[in-house]
């Protein structure tokens, strides 16, 4: 009988089929020899490496699971393990796929007219247009009907007005994904930079998600015509839709960050002799390890399932709030265990589990706190709302 | 009884030696040894030969085709000469890696490749998978040993021999269809850390940036990468992407050499894998003795210029 | 022309392999699989003088049993043109390989062969010669540059004096050194793709090969432990003994 593999101890990769191997693999390949030597100085330096936008354009990493306008066309299962690849490196790395893919691509795709799929589409897969996804707004996420952003009708045009938030992408984008009331309930525009009125700014003084850009939206009477409307959606299930979408990945992705933490403490509690004897022969590390690989197990087939159902078409959004609060939470708790078992090594970007745990911070928060998705699935459990 | 016969090997002037580390393998295998030179003219290579210890007959093949050592043109005579022989080695040096397994597929068998150590005449140890399994082979009885030589693993044979000469003349074909060109002896770029055969690093103990040319000059007389422990890429001695360590690459060359370095144990993660280590500290505590192969005690500043004298 | 290039199946060079206790073999159950390095450089070569229109096609070429597909679609996902698989259980040595690369030449008539100097797994860096004294063909080993024109490939080789540049006539056989390129990571979309190229499977019987004059492994071990060091008292002296070792 083969060795149990410490990052893989339910064999996870048996289960998967040889396209989604050959999925894992190469992008795993390519992480590995492109984006991990740069990301440690990226997040220390607060940017997004930019220089990595075509080759991952290339890779056909953008709208991976579209049809047609230059995607690849993968299921959903694949993109799952895209998420897990590269945000086994570092999330702000995966936060720039998922929102270009899942937010800004996906609802021009389901909801957009057959000429602002032309027009955006391919030039978004091949990483020339970059996209945002503007709904979480400055006093209110977690309360989207609330929003305050609206769109009034102006002839045939419409005019924008308010304000997002924690948008990813946000300053260096070519087009927003913004989110409005109108008359006809919240509707979809596509924003594109240079529209007299909307300015950006980027938020500094982030602690979390560093390689990652992260903005301000404002809309200042900024003159939409009707063809920038999302024609094919109105009211919060439009957003919320794009936000399952993406929940799928993050469900993934943090798997990679537990992954990556395991994977860094296996090797340092080996060599690390305290007290005569290596750390990893010592009770009380064994038990945290081992909890660990329990959690990652129990999150490695999770997502499996979800990804199986998705690609059945059988998916329901209670199962993607249940997985990513689950994921999210495990790779957040390990990444700060893991941090604790590296000593004071543990504190500088040498080792990668302090940035895992910095970067969590943000992916717990986003796309649904942990409360909602645990409402979410109360409400799912017994038919009361408790929002 | 065996007979083996070993393809020489030489640059037109001298013997290489890894020819006298074949003749150390033959004399551990048992047999009559003769060895088998190719030229293009004169009896020195062939002199040289001769004088190596237990070496019985040296057949000397002279033809201006054999004036560059191109395995296509050498094969066809060696395979034929091969005939009269149970063993044929060469050394498993560029050369002979190139050439034995053209020999051995012109006479029918396959070929045991790098032999580390030998069991019995026709049984032999040789490195799979970069060395991390031993395997012993055996050949059966009805076939030709081709073998090459694993370089690392055998002493050169003494000298003090007197092998008997004989002139052969080649008759087989020699294919026109490859030819040599040139030769640059220069190898250009320093190899790649990763894959280098031989690592030169260097610790805190450099001092400075300006300090770490020693070590780049050193390295390039050697033919090896050049890598750095975790305290002298903080001390901004060197790129980090020269860090040899647990958070930097782990390497696995046939020889690295520490000079400076105390040992953490993540920097001895990083080449727990290589073939020989070798520290020079000045600190006879410094960590790094306890894995060393080969330590030396001292200050770097001096021995350095001592090694390169020696060289 | 057409370029055959050799793909094999081998453990990831990730991996650290094990030997069964009992010595029988190493312990690959489960392990990552992968194409073998030397191998993904020889495609990368041959989709290089496709893509520079010097070859008009690329087939890769597998042997071993159907697991082997796996490498041959990341191969074709590559860019290759087609896969072909000869379908074997037995673990062929080099020579039989090379027997085998032979038969299919004889139907493909490739203009250049390009196979990896040695497979990660075995390490024997044999095969590429073997076919080409086989196939009676130049061998241009260890090649760290290739340049081909017209009927010949002048290529430059890592040898231990340096670099060697000799020039062959085609058809020929060469073997990749590690820096003759890097080799293109898959894209995504190319995996779909591969899906609809050709992979023809060929049964190793049906090819009249014969598999004889193999050496027999007797026994496998892991490598001896690292002996206590020794110290040495001087440049000189840690110069001798590295010479002794065959090091310097």
């Amino acid at each position: 009988m083969a060795k149990l593999n410490p990052l893989d101890l339910y064999d996870i990769r048996s289960q998967l089929s040889e396209d989604e191997l050959m999925v894992q693999d190469s992008i795993a390949a390519w992480v590995d020899e492109r984006a991990v030597p740069l990301i440690a100085e990226c997040f220390d330096k607060a940017r997004f490496p930019t220089e990595l936008i075509p080759e991952i354009a290339e890779l056909g990493l953008l709208g991976s699971t579209l049809e047609g306008y230059g995607c690849a066309g993968l299921n959903y299962t694949s993109y799952g393990l895209i998420c897990q690849e590269l945000e086994r490196c570092d999330s702000g790395l995966r936060s720039f796929v998922s929102v270009q893919s899942s937010l800004c691509m996906y609802p021009i795709y389901a909801f957009g007219s057959e000429e602002q799929k032309q027009r955006w589409l391919p030039e978004m897969a091949a990483g020339r247009a970059i996209g945002c996804f503007g709904l979480t707004e400055p006093q209110g996420g977690s309360d989207p009907a609330n929003m305050k952003t609206h769109a009034k009708r102006d002839g045939d045009d419409w005019l924008l007005n308010g304000a997002k938030m924690w948008i990813t992408n946000g300053s260096v984008a070519d087009i927003a994904i913004v989110w409005a009331q109108t008359e006809d309930g919240i509707q979809g525009f596509l924003v594109e930079k240079d529209m007299a009125g909307f300015v950006t700014q980027d938020i500094h003084s982030k602690m979390s998600l560093r390689a990652s850009t992260t903005s301000e939206l404002y809309f200042d009477n900024v003159r939409l015509p009707d063809s920038s409307r999302l024609p094919g959606v109105k009211g919060l299930k439009g957003p919320l839709s794009c936000l399952t979408q993406a929940r799928f990945g993050i469900s993934w992705g943090p798997i990679g960050c537990a992954i990556d933490c395991l994977d860094s403490v296996l090797k340092y509690t080996e060599d690390r002799i305290l007290f005569d004897r290596p750390l990893a022969a010592n009770q009380a590390i064994q038990i945290r390890l081992a909890d660990m690989a329990r959690r990652i197990t129990t999150a490695q087939l999770l997502a499996l399932q979800l990804g199986r159902l998705k690609d059945a078409g059988k998916m329901q959004h209670t199962q993607v709030n249940l997985a990513k609060w689950n994921n999210v939470r495990m790779a957040l708790d390990i990444a700060r265990d893991a941090r604790d078992m590296l000593g004071g090594f543990g504190i500088t970007t040498e080792y990668t589990p302090i940035r895992h745990m910095l970067n969590l911070e943000s992916v717990i928060t986003y796309e649904g706190t942990e409360t909602i998705h645990q409402l979410a699935v109360g409400r799912e459990l017994t038919g009361i709302s408790a929002f | 009884m065996s007979k083996i016969l070993i393809i020489a090997e030489h640059n037109g002037v001298e013997l290489n030696n890894s020819t006298a580390k074949c003749v150390s393998c033959a004399i551990a295998t048992g047999g009559e040894i003769h060895i088998a030179v190719f030229s293009a003219t004169g009896n020195e290579i062939a002199q040289q030969a001769s004088e190596l210890s237990g070496v019985t007959e040296i057949i000397n093949i002279q033809s201006a085709d054999y004036s560059h050592a191109l395995a296509t043109t050498i094969a066809p005579e060696a395979a034929l000469l091969a005939a009269d022989y149970s063993h044929v080695y060469g050394p498993s040096s560029t050369y002979g890696k190139d050439l034995m397994p053209r020999i051995a597929a012109l006479i029918g068998v396959n070929q045991v490749s790098d032999i580390m150590a030998v069991k019995s005449s026709r049984s032999f140890q040789r490195p799979i998978y970069a060395g991390n399994a031993i395997i012993d082979v055996s050949v059966p009885a009805d076939q030709t040993i081709v073998a090459t030589v694993r370089n690392a693993s055998w002493p050169a044979a003494e000298t003090g021999g007197s092998a008997s000469m004989r002139e052969h003349t080649a008759t087989a074909e020699r294919p026109t269809h490859t030819r040599f060109v040139e030769l640059a002896s220069e190898g250009g770029d320093r190899p790649d850390l990763q894959s280098a055969k031989r690592v030169i690093s260097g610790g805190r103990g450099l001092g400075s940036q300006e300090n770490f040319a020693i070590i780049y000059a050193l390295a390039d007389k050697l033919g090896a990468g050049v890598g750095a422990s975790r305290a002298a890429v903080d001390a901004a001695y060197v790129p980090n992407d020269m860090q040899v360590g647990q958070t930097g690459k782990i390497i696995s060359p046939d020889l690295y050499i520490a000079f400076g370095i105390s040992g953490a144990i993540q920097h001895i993660t990083g080449i727990k894998d290589a073939g020989t280590i070798v520290a020079i500290n000045k600190d006879s505590e410094a960590p790094i003795f306890e894995v060393a192969d080969i330590g030396l005690v001292g200050d770097l500043f001096a021995i350095i210029p001592e090694i390169e004298a020696a060289l | 022309m057409k370029i055959l290039v050799g793909i094999k199946r081998v453990v990831d060079f990730n991996v650290r392999v094990r030997v069964k206790p009992d010595g029988s073999g190493v312990d690959t159950d489960g392990a990552k699989m992968s194409i073998n390095p030397f191998d993904e450089i020889a495609l990368e070569e041959a989709l290089r003088l496709r893509e520079a229109g010097i070859a008009s096609e690329v087939i890769v070429i597998s042997i071993g049993d159907s697991s082997c597909q796996q490498q041959l679609r990341t191969g074709l996902a590559m860019g290759a043109d087609r896969a072909i698989q000869v379908d074997t259980d037995i673990h062929l040595q080099p020579l039989a390989a090379a027997r085998t690369m032979l038969a299919v030449i004889e139907t493909e008539q490739p203009g250049l062969v390009i196979l990896g100097k040695q497979a990660i797994d075995d390490d024997n860096n044999q095969t590429g010669q073997m076919l080409a004294a086989l196939w009676n063909r130049p061998q241009a080993t260890f090649a760290s540059k290739v340049v081909v024109a017209g009927d010949t490939a002048t290529v430059t080789r890592e040898v231990d004096a340096g670099l060697e540049t000799i020039e062959v006539d085609l058809p020929a056989v060469i073997t990749t050194d590690l820096r003759l390129n890097t080799p293109r990571f898959v894209k995504l979309p190319d995996i779909m793709k591969a899906k609809r190229k050709p992979l023809e499977v060929i049964a190793f019987t049906e090819l009249a090969v014969s598999n004889d004059n193999n050496i027999q492994i007797d026994h496998y071990a892991p490598p001896a432990v690292r002996e206590k060091g020794i110290m040495v008292d001087s440049a000189a002296a840690l110069v001798t003994e590295l010479k002794s070792r065959g090091l310097l």
